[in-house]
């Protein structure tokens, strides 16, 4: 498939004649995930205004989290910083052409991701079975806990709960399935695909994750369609671009932890 | 290390692959255009319809019936939704910028020409989730292009605002990830794959209008879409984000604490830039036709230049001016109504530009300038009621009323879509190798011109007499009666109007297979897509990178041998 993109080869790292250099010394993938950043914060930056004019405006905003609550958020902030740190290991050894060092911290720095993932997902879990329900969704059954109190009172704020906090989830899921991709390639393809099943058939049907567990099977579909189209070695600006990345979904958390759960703290 | 030099890159000969997913981006900017040619036909007829409802609200149409006054609102909601997402955002950026940023900078495509094909499909697929609207379950959505809730957040609100507004919803979410992608290749594209020479001062207006552009696209149209998911989330989750709680049909729905402000401030966070998205691409081909068509170099680029980026810049400060009637705190609307009159400074200076360049010119009258000329006349005209909207105290008089209504038509409808036509008529040959025809070029100009203005200068009386848009029956509102014969006369002038542009397809069509043969620069311009051959092969230059040693509109240099110098003529003492 000879298309015009593989002309620009040159230009991509940086070394070609013909062309003026680029305006911020970059070549062009790292200047679109700069872009793509610079506007998904935008997303992000619209949706946390949402939650800031919505707590504002509502008088008496509950503030239910309690200590466990903030001690599971606190290890997945601990999680997601320590991806950070591998992340950028994992780029040093892309720089210095050290493939199995590359792999493993990317491979570290996915598990951190997934443990983030899990955690959370284990945190919506218990915050639905308590009561802390959107009203489209079912109530579950025989529970009036504290947070189907708040639910029922500040209906905004399980939904500016589920609503950030699942758009950033999505975020973190992309990110392990995009430096999955770039790590192993075609190798993830198959592990992805037995998580997406495993994970369909484990988690019980009375959960929301037993449907969410589908982005999974989407991302599959999506990294299968970009590895056949693209089938190509990741080289050392790929692991940087994803790095970028995975640096950006860490820093939303670090907007989303103090906003949501810090102060929302029952002191 | 692939050199362009040395690859010449072939197109792919399959059918499929070298015209339904092409990479190439002038097959890509070929598709946007007949996607938005497409979609301003659609949108054409839902204006007709809408004409004719007005004057005569209980006509026997054929095949249609009457149209009810619900109908009437899915009439005016989808006029103002395809209009502004498939035909003022597709055509002058995805149209014409695909085909002509990488020529007119050297490149030999985009950065990304995957993400260029899938940008066109996925604005495909918005267009066709769009138009299944009409024809689910309660029809097409009644809240306007504008989609302010709690009108558009309750599925019982009305027939058209069940499935059809959430199909609404989704096509705008899909037109967003679409716009995103389209915008992240354009800036990456211009930062990174300028011809040698093409320093950024250098680049032609339009260049820097589909920059600019695509800089509003990018910030823009991700706040558009957090802003659609969470009205989906209202719509179908029970959530109340834009809801306050409200009774319909006697009915306590399950919403509470909610605020349609919210929706407003999202939606015009968006929608204030998405105006100027709209706008932009056309003053920068107007810069270049009337620079062209005048043998003048343009008057004050960089001030032109800087107007561009200033007019971006404060396009993001002002869209509280949308929301002075929806209960905001006076100082508030104090501060975005002098942010707004200070877009009226940049604009003045272009405009200013735009005569500069004119005057004293020796000015060829040929379509493409009468249509830039057209442009800078409905800019003025448009432009003018923007200070009287920008004030708080007039605008609570003219809110929703035809004034305003006339207003963004001129500017943002009509302007546009003369800035469209005059780089279909500048870029055609270069585009399918033939001219247009003059004669029938000129007979659409004027009636377009003259129709234009008899639709949309009475509104701004109507506006001022207080007729309010929207509302689907004035015929049977007593106060209103002695209005009425200037809406028959605005439904007549509507209908030549759009018979005129009848001319313009014939004339399109008819061009492209049988008009005479276009030479490689028939205007006798100098940016680079009239150095290469017409049209342009497979990468643009036939395997060489062109090197630039001029500035865009280098015309009329004493000394040099023609008129003009393109700019990849070699460098001489008077290059600046």
């Amino acid at each position: 498939m000879a298309n015009a993109a593989l002309e620009h080869g040159a230009v991509e790292h940086g070394l070609s004649g013909v062309y003026e250099a680029p305006l911020f010394g970059a070549y062009s993938k790292k200047v679109g995930m700069w872009l793509f950043l610079a506007s998904d914060s935008l997303t992000f930056g619209a949706l946390l205004f949402a939650f800031s004019y919505n707590r504002i405006s509502t008088q008496g905003w509950p503030t239910p989290f309690g200590k466990d609550s903030i001690a599971n958020a606190t290890i997945m902030t601990a999680c997601l910083l320590s991806s950070s740190l591998t992340m950028v290991l994992g780029v040093f050894a892309a720089q210095r052409r050290d493939r199995a060092w590359t792999r493993n911290w990317l491979l570290a720095t996915m598990v951190f991701g997934t443990a983030f993932i899990v955690l959370h997902g284990m945190e919506w879990s218990k915050l639905i079975s308590e009561g802390l329900t959107l009203p489209g969704f079912p109530k579950p059954a025989g529970q009036a806990g504290e947070f189907a109190a708040v639910s029922a009172a500040v209906p905004q704020f399980p939904a500016t709960f589920f609503g950030l906090t699942a758009m950033h989830m999505l975020h973190v899921t992309i990110g392990v399935i995009y430096l999955g991709v770039v790590a192993f390639r075609k190798w993830f393809l198959p592990v992805l695909g037995v998580i997406w099943i495993a994970g369909y058939f484990l988690i019980p049907s009375d959960n929301v994750f037993h449907y969410g567990i589908h982005a999974l099977g989407l991302g599959l579909l999506v990294s299968a369609v970009i590895l056949f189209l693209k089938p190509k070695d990741y080289d050392a600006h790929d692991v940087e671009v994803a790095g970028l990345y995975w640096h950006f979904v860490d820093l939303v958390w670090m907007f989303i932890f103090p906003l949501v759960y810090l102060m929302s703290t029952r002191i | 290390m692939a050199t362009p030099a040395s690859v010449h890159a072939h197109a792919p000969q399959g059918f499929i692959r070298r015209y339904i997913f092409s990479l190439d981006h002038k097959v890509i900017g070929l598709q946007y255009f007949f996607l938005a040619l497409t979609a301003v036909f659609v949108g054409m007829f839902l204006s007709l319809l809408m004409r004719i409802h007005l004057i005569w609200p209980t006509a026997v149409l054929p095949l249609i019936g009457t149209i009810q006054p619900e109908t009437y609102l899915s009439l005016l909601t989808m006029h103002g939704t395809i209009m502004v997402f498939f035909v003022l955002t597709t055509a002058p950026q995805g149209g014409f910028g695909n085909y002509f940023l990488p020529i007119q900078i050297g490149a030999p495509d985009m950065a990304f020409p995957v993400l260029n094909m899938l940008s066109f499909w996925t604005t495909f697929v918005g267009f066709v989730v769009i138009i299944c609207a009409f024809f689910v379950t309660g029809g097409a959505p009644l809240h306007g292009w504008t989609g302010y809730a709690p009108l558009s957040a309750l599925p019982s609100a009305g027939p058209g605002e069940q499935l059809g507004a959430d199909l609404w919803i989704t096509s705008i979410a899909i037109f967003c990830i679409a716009s995103l992608m389209g915008a992240l290749n354009f800036l990456t594209t211009t930062l990174d794959m300028r011809a040698k020479g093409m320093t950024l001062m250098r680049m032609p207006l339009t260049v820097w209008s589909w920059f600019i552009t695509a800089i509003l696209g990018l910030l823009a149209f991700g706040v558009l879409l957090s802003a659609g998911i969470l009205l989906l989330m209202d719509r179908n989750l029970g959530t109340s984000f834009y809801v306050p709680l409200v009774v319909v049909n006697g009915v306590v729905l399950g919403h509470k604490g909610g605020s349609p402000l919210l929706w407003q401030h999202l939606f015009w966070f968006f929608g204030h830039p998405e105006v100027y998205i709209a706008i932009l691409p056309g003053m920068g081909v107007t810069s270049q036709i009337l620079s062209t068509f005048s043998r003048k170099p343009i008057f004050g680029y960089r001030a032109m230049v800087y107007a561009m980026l200033s007019i971006g810049f404060l396009g993001f400060m002002v869209w509280g001016h949308h929301m002075f009637m929806s209960g905001m705190s006076p100082y508030s609307a104090f501060a975005f109504s002098i942010l707004t009159m200070c877009i009226g400074v940049p604009s003045a200076i272009k405009t200013f530009n735009w005569l500069g360049t004119m005057y004293k010119g020796r000015i060829r009258f040929q379509t493409p300038m009468l249509y830039a000329i057209g442009f800078v006349s409905l800019f003025v005209s448009g432009g003018l009621s923007g200070p009287f909207l920008a004030q708080p105290v007039l605008d609570i008089q003219l809110h929703d009323t035809y004034f305003v209504v006339g207003h963004f038509h001129l500017i943002m409808g009509v302007a546009a879509i003369f800035g469209i036509f005059a780089a279909t008529y500048y870029w055609f040959p270069k585009m399918f190798g033939r001219m247009m025809n003059e004669t029938l070029g000129k007979l659409h100009f004027f009636i377009t011109l003259a129709g234009t203005y008899a639709i949309f200068m009475p509104m701004h009386y109507l506006g001022m007499a207080g007729q309010t848009r929207r509302y689907s029956q004035f015929t049977e509102v007593a106060y209103q009666t002695k209005l009425i014969p200037l809406q028959t006369f605005m439904t007549y002038a509507a209908f030549v109007t759009i018979a005129a542009q009848f001319i313009f397809v014939i004339n399109l069509f008819w061009s492209m297979f049988k008009g005479p043969k276009a030479s490689d620069n028939p205007w006798e311009a100098t940016t680079l897509e009239w150095t290469t051959a017409t049209p342009p092969p497979h990468d643009n230059f036939g395997g060489v990178t062109p090197v630039v040693n001029h500035g865009p509109y280098e015309y009329g240099v004493p000394g040099a041998a023609r008129d003009y110098v393109m700019q990849t003529d070699p460098a001489t003492a008077a290059t600046h």
